[in-house]
């Protein structure tokens, strides 16, 4: 009850000290979406920011038709991991090994390889489309966010066919939800499960291991750090969470036994017991007992998300992400109390940054350099293009150097000016913005004669 | 002389500098040289961790084997794919065969057991200290190859030094400008060389935006845009669209074959390149990682083709350049469950070039046995990177004094490995 006074009397305090003129209006769009398109000053003014700013906490409530007939043509974007194993990915692979098996030159059939690539292409196509024309602005910068956080790249093995479950599946409906819960959802996910081997460890010890062995070709054989440790340094407390290499190895202990049922089927979870290392394990000074089974895993998740540290660390980011790449440190305490107080929740948490004198500051205002995507997809939105082919506006984000669901390491894209201020990266932003206005990217359409080329160029709408 | 950007930077002389033609576009500066020749430092990243134990293959020890009973690589001459032998001791992963006769011509050499003094086996904290040369510090702002050349912009020209204005200086042939060239002084991302530049749809494109960044008050975004059109002019003037590679070096068609042909490229057309950037991924082999076929080794094959043929295209002009090669930090001497090698501690690097005394191994080799591993498991360090990197800088390069490059750290060249004389 406090808290919701606490909220009321903040919300006050910004209607009261931010009247609704444009300059604030631009700004909120800017961060709350992926920038104005034209009209969108004028409906956040008739409605006021703070009601613009509920509505796009509650994706729920808004309707978001234009979009769903976009998407309507990208077939792939609906199927299971299953059906995407079976559809996409075996007719490849057969064709590939038909290939190796008739020996010499045989090409595996093109048709086929083409078609299991689609896969990845509806995906990106997907995110640019939704980023561009969903109402549901807020919901696509924060799946872009979640994503990033918890990373996964399509180029690691069977991934590309695993990520479209895991976008639509685990994290786009979780994005306002409870963060143990999305915690727990990726650990679970095929996707996370594949991209940071955790699927093939193992305890080496094990006594039921060599039972398993005999069932599968390439069965586990041993411990794999890999997801043990980046869900501590990347997912949770932050490298700097206070954590040493012995819990690693005890989170990693912990988590044998999540594996995948049917590796490259698209099957989904399956916790394997006799992976599992039934032993004790001690993590950040809890101790778990042993012959907990899958329950040692999800005991490791309730101790990480409810850690002070974890609090912290996802406060950092969001401010980061919504506010400057120099987190003011008393927003991130207060965001974080958010983050504890409400046990996680993810919609109270965004609100607590939106809603903060902070946000509104006039220093806050275009202190973000864009990325290279949210560069091109503004720059589209900007122009009220039409995009009736998404597959060229995917490859010039590539070429700005960000390939979509192609980030190669866990951290995920980073997100300070630093890591996308740079000569080439520029000139390629002014070309990309000549280009669009020019009509010169295929698919799509530009009609407004506003802004120009030079414009979307310029220094000042490469900030947000 | 005063570089355009410096003047441009420092408000008060802005408007001086306006109108200036840049004399750096008169190539001749470089082609002719100055107060003896200017050094190049060719810096390749291998991220993601190289497993240097199978890249340089301790075949000499047991413990070795023993740690690795599906992915080591042979004994020299026992199989057909087996290790190249370097020094009865020490071999070659058989992929790296293209840089074997560099070693025999004593102009490679390889530093084992190097690395990072900090413990950390996270990638992306590895890879920043690798790259500010402050390992354990994460609040350094700009890279150790940054600070060299901001360092050097400091000292007299009578050291021998290039000529600090040219905006070619220092080149990372990468979409992003990674860490280790961040920082104050200029320094030039891209990935496509020939392709550099505005492509106008409007014929005075080009001319407005170089206006609208040269007078932004946006302090990052008008420095890069100023560095950018510097670039952009002297480019045109190299005709970066015809190249072709010299006494029949043939470099990989993958992405880190075509960056190091870049790299010739700029070399050659004499636009003043003293630091150059590459980096090549691919080197996170947690699960399968084969021995001297399969994942790395592919990798490998790749990697060595890239810089032989490099090495062989500059030719007579290795003899002021350095190779040098690094990773983050080295694998786990013994394999994991999944024949793959999990993050570990030491690790190989390699330096090649006219002035490195090749033919060696250098570092003291700490063994293999459990009691003689870091932390029981992992190679130890015994010589650190900074100390590398510093040979480099000193003695390659020609730097007095090193110690603005490597804060926090007393350069001391009792600790150099000895790659140089």
């Amino acid at each position: 009850m406090t808290a919701w006074i606490a909220r009321c009397l903040l919300s006050l305090a910004v209607i009261a000290t931010v009247p609704p003129d444009t300059h604030s209006i631009s700004h909120v769009l800017d961060r709350v979406s992926f920038g104005a398109r034209p009209g969108d000053v004028e409906r956040v003014r008739s409605i006021g920011i703070n009601r613009y700013i509920d509505e796009q906490l509650h994706p729920e409530r808004l309707a978001d038709a234009g979009v769903d007939a976009r998407l309507s043509g990208l077939a792939t974007l609906r199927l299971s991991s299953r059906q995407i194993a079976e559809e996409y990915e075996r007719p490849a692979l057969q064709a590939r090994r038909a290939a190796s098996a008739s020996g010499g030159d045989g090409q595996p059939d093109p048709e086929q390889q083409r078609r299991a690539a689609t896969v990845m292409l509806e995906l990106q196509q997907q995110k640019v489309i939704r980023a561009i024309y969903s109402t549901r602005q807020l919901q696509e910068v924060l799946v872009d966010f979640w994503f990033n956080h918890f990373n996964v790249d399509a180029r690691k093995g069977a991934d590309k066919f695993l990520l479209t479950a895991y976008e639509r599946d685990v994290i786009r409906p979780r994005v306002f939800g409870q963060f143990r819960d999305l915690l727990e959802a990726t650990a679970k996910s095929p996707a996370m499960l594949f991209y940071l081997d955790n699927w093939m460890s193992a305890d080496p010890n094990g006594p039921h291991i060599s039972g398993f062995r005999q069932q599968r070709l390439k069965a586990p054989k041993g411990l794999n750090e890999n997801y043990g440790r980046e869900l501590m340094e990347l997912h949770t407390l932050g490298v700097d969470g206070g954590y040493t290499q012995k819990d690693v190895t005890e989170v990693a202990r912990a988590f044998t036994g999540w594996t995948i049922d049917r590796p490259r089927g698209g099957g989904d979870f399956t916790f394997e017991p006799r992976l599992h290392d039934d032993g004790q394990k001690i993590v950040l000074g809890h101790v778990i007992k042993g012959g907990g089974g899958e329950r040692d895993g999800k005991e490791v998740l309730d101790i990480l998300a409810r850690h002070p540290s974890t609090a912290a660390f996802i406060a950092t980011k969001l401010v980061r992400r919504f506010v400057s790449d120099t987190p003011p440190p008393a927003l991130v305490a207060r965001v974080a109390a958010r983050f504890r107080d409400t046990d996680g929740d993810l919609r109270e948490v965004v609100r607590a940054i939106l809603m903060s004198p902070e946000f509104f500051a006039p220093e806050t205002v275009h202190a973000k350099v864009k990325t290279p995507f949210e560069f091109v997809v503004s720059a589209v939105r900007a122009t009220d293009a039409d995009v009736r082919d998404a597959r060229p506006v995917v490859r010039q984000i590539a070429e700005l150097g960000m390939p979509l669901y192609q980030c190669q390491p866990p951290t995920g894209y980073k997100d300070t000016a630093d890591a996308w201020v740079n000569t080439g990266a520029l000139v390629g932003r002014m070309n990309f913005g000549l280009a669009l206005t020019a009509g010169k990217i295929r698919g799509v359409v530009v009609s407004n004669a506003a802004p120009d080329g030079i414009t979307l160029g310029a220094p000042e709408f490469q900030r947000r | 002389m005063l570089s355009r950007r410096v003047f441009l930077k420092d408000s008060a002389f802005a408007l001086v500098s306006l109108g200036f033609a840049p004399s750096f576009l008169t190539r001749t500066a470089y082609a002719l040289g100055r107060n003896g020749r200017a050094k190049r430092l060719i810096a390749i990243f291998q991220r993601g961790a190289v497993d240097g134990l199978n890249v340089v293959v301790p075949f000499g020890e047991p413990d070795y084997y023993r740690a690795r009973p599906n992915i080591a690589i042979a004994r020299p001459g026992s199989t057909g794919d087996a290790a190249i032998d370097l020094d009865g001791f020490f071999g070659f992963n058989p992929r790296l065969l293209p840089l074997k006769p560099f070693w025999d011509a004593h102009a490679l050499a390889v530093v084992h057991a190097s690395g990072s003094p900090d413990s950390t086996r996270s990638h992306f904290d590895a890879q920043d200290y690798m790259e500010t040369a402050t390992p354990g510090v994460k609040t350094t702002s700009d890279g150790w190859l940054n600070r060299y050349l901001q360092a050097r912009r400091n000292e007299p020209p009578s050291q021998g030094f290039g000529e600090p204005g040219s905006p070619f200086r220092a080149v990372s042939l990468t979409t992003q400008l990674p860490r280790m060239l961040q920082g104050q002084a200029p320094a030039v991302a891209m990935s496509q060389v020939a392709q550099f530049g505005i492509h106008a749809g409007q014929s005075n494109a080009g001319a407005t935006f170089e206006s609208l960044y040269a007078d932004a008050r946006d302090r990052v975004l008008g420095g890069t845009g100023r560095d950018a059109f510097d670039a952009i002019k002297m480019l045109k003037g190299a005709d970066a669209a015809r190249y072709q590679p010299e006494h029949g070096a043939d470099y990989p068609r993958s992405p880190f074959g075509q960056a190091l042909r870049q790299i010739a490229q700029l070399v050659k057309a004499d636009v003043g390149l003293e630091v150059a950037f590459a980096d090549v991924g691919g080197w996170d082999t947690h699960i399968n990682q084969g021995a001297s076929q399969g994942q790395l080794a592919t990798r490998l094959d790749d990697f060595a083709r890239g810089i032989a043929a490099l090495v062989i295209d500059l030719g007579d002009r290795m003899a002021d350049t350095v190779v040098l090669t690094m990773s983050e930090f080295g694998r786990a001497v013994s394999e994991n469950g999944s024949r793959g090698t999990d993050h570990g501690h030491g690790n190989a690097m390699m330096a090649i070039g006219g002035g490195v005394r090749g033919g060696t191994v250098y570092g003291r080799w700490p063994g293999l046995s459990v009691d003689r591993r870091y932390e029981g498991r992992d190679l130890a360090v015994t010589t650190d990177f900074r100390d590398v990197f510093g040979e480099v800088v000193v003695r390659h390069l020609g730097v007095r004094d090193a110690s603005p490059i490597f804060p926090g750290y007393a350069i001391n060249t009792a600790r150099f490995p000895g790659l140089f004389a």
